[in-house]
């Protein structure tokens, strides 16, 4: 850890003001991306940019311990669990566009406005001037994590020992908040099936996704015999969000091609192939109805 | 450069945060916007402790990220719970103490 360049006296260097000037660019545009995307995931992603910034920060402050702790439970493991939770909760959830109170958009962003000034007026009459460097603390316990560690297990040990109490409170708080309890008794699959008939909507396992041999992606809809494509072999969500890859019309165009050269080396009439304007109207038309259980898979 | 703009670069930062808090709707962008303004405080403290010259500053932004880790799992946890019942991440849709 001493061969990292901590400053020994309180002064910025020149390097260090290239770096903070290049990070705070990071920081902020990060920041203000958070709050300007509308999806969580893009917030998440611009979350953990200017946490790494503020970790290069800390590393540039002498706070070598902090910077690594920065980066290890910031951007390793929160950030993580954010991104896990915008997985089980975010891809239903849509920000509302809509304003409850009129004008409190406006209101909060002027509020902000202010209080920033008042901050950043504060912080420039105070007159901080000569700043002394945690060099000198550092080198009288032999480093950083030496002097944190002197400081955390002797001054600060009950505070150390609370916050070990913190933790387990808020482990144990986190699995009681996400139990099931289970009201009901569970359904068999022998009732869920007779469920199933008694309702009639459907009754035999979805079609399976992707075309013949080719195509396995989840994304890419099941053909029926007709060439258009079963809109039921897509998972419900992909369908929601558009994501379908429609391979009907390339699949039809290479059968095509197959059966002109096996005609060929048969010596046959070849079949008229279709035109690619039979092809774009056989694309366009809204699915059939599902022949259930057309292709034998079970994906539901 | 004075150090000094590392107490205005966390100024701004929970600005923003706290501006984000007041913006947005979405419970998990909310909770990020407050990790933000956790962070800024950090960064103050530790330009503080570089202004003394003393490491106390170091062990409280320490004490602050333990905190925060802890408040983000509590958090977090009762944002699925509440998401499981109501079916919504928006903070407009919880306007019942128990359902």
């Amino acid at each position: 850890m001493n061969e990292l360049a901590v400053p020994l006296t309180g002064a910025a260097s020149t390097g260090e003001a290239v770096q903070f000037w290049v990070l705070a660019v990071i920081a902020v545009a990060g920041a203000l991306g958070m709050v300007l995307c509308r999806k969580a995931v893009h917030s998440a992603l611009c979350l953990a940019a200017t946490m790494l910034a503020l970790a290069v920060c800390y590393l540039a402050e002498g706070a070598v311990f902090l910077g690594v702790v920065q980066i290890v439970v910031y951007t390793g493991a929160i950030m993580m669990l954010f991104l896990f939770v915008v997985m089980l909760v975010g891809v239903t959830a849509e920000d509302a566009v809509k304003e409850p109170l009129k004008g409190q958009r406006v209101a909060a962003v002027l509020g902000g406005l202010g209080f920033g000034a008042m901050l950043i007026v504060g912080i420039g009459n105070a007159g901080l001037r000569t700043f002394t460097g945690v060099g000198a603390a550092d080198a009288a316990a032999g480093g950083n994590v030496q002097g944190l560690a002197l400081r955390i297990f002797s001054q600060y040990v009950w505070a150390f020992e609370v916050t070990g109490a913190l933790l387990i409170t808020a482990a144990i708080g986190a699995m009681v908040l996400t139990h099931r309890e289970h009201t009901e008794e569970r359904q068999s699959q022998r009732e869920l099936a007779e469920q199933r008939v008694r309702l009639g909507t459907q009754i035999t396992p979805l079609p399976a996704p992707g075309v013949y041999a080719r195509h396995n992606a989840v994304d890419i809809p099941g053909l029926l015999p007709d060439g258009s494509i079963a809109e039921l072999s897509v998972n419900p969500t992909l369908r929601a969000r558009g994501q379908m890859r429609d391979v009907s019309g390339d699949m039809l165009r290479r059968m095509d091609e197959l059966e002109a050269g096996t005609a060929e080396w048969l010596d046959r009439k070849a079949p008229k192939p279709r035109t690619s304007l039979e092809l774009t109207s056989l694309q366009k038309t809204p699915a059939a109805p599902v022949v259930p259980g057309e292709n034998g898979g079970a994906s539901e | 450069m004075n150090p000094v703009n590392y107490l205005y670069l966390a100024a701004l930062l929970f600005t923003i945060g706290a501006t984000g808090v007041l913006v947005r709707r979405n419970a998990i962008v909310l909770f990020m916007c407050v990790e933000l303004m956790l962070n800024a405080s950090n960064l103050a403290l530790v330009t503080f402790s570089r202004l003394h010259g003393n490491l106390d500053g170091q062990i409280i932004a320490f004490f602050t990220m333990v905190v925060a880790a802890a408040e983000v799992v509590v958090g977090l946890a009762i944002i699925v719970s509440v998401f499981r019942t109501r079916h919504s991440a928006s903070v407009d849709d919880s306007n019942l103490m128990k359902l």
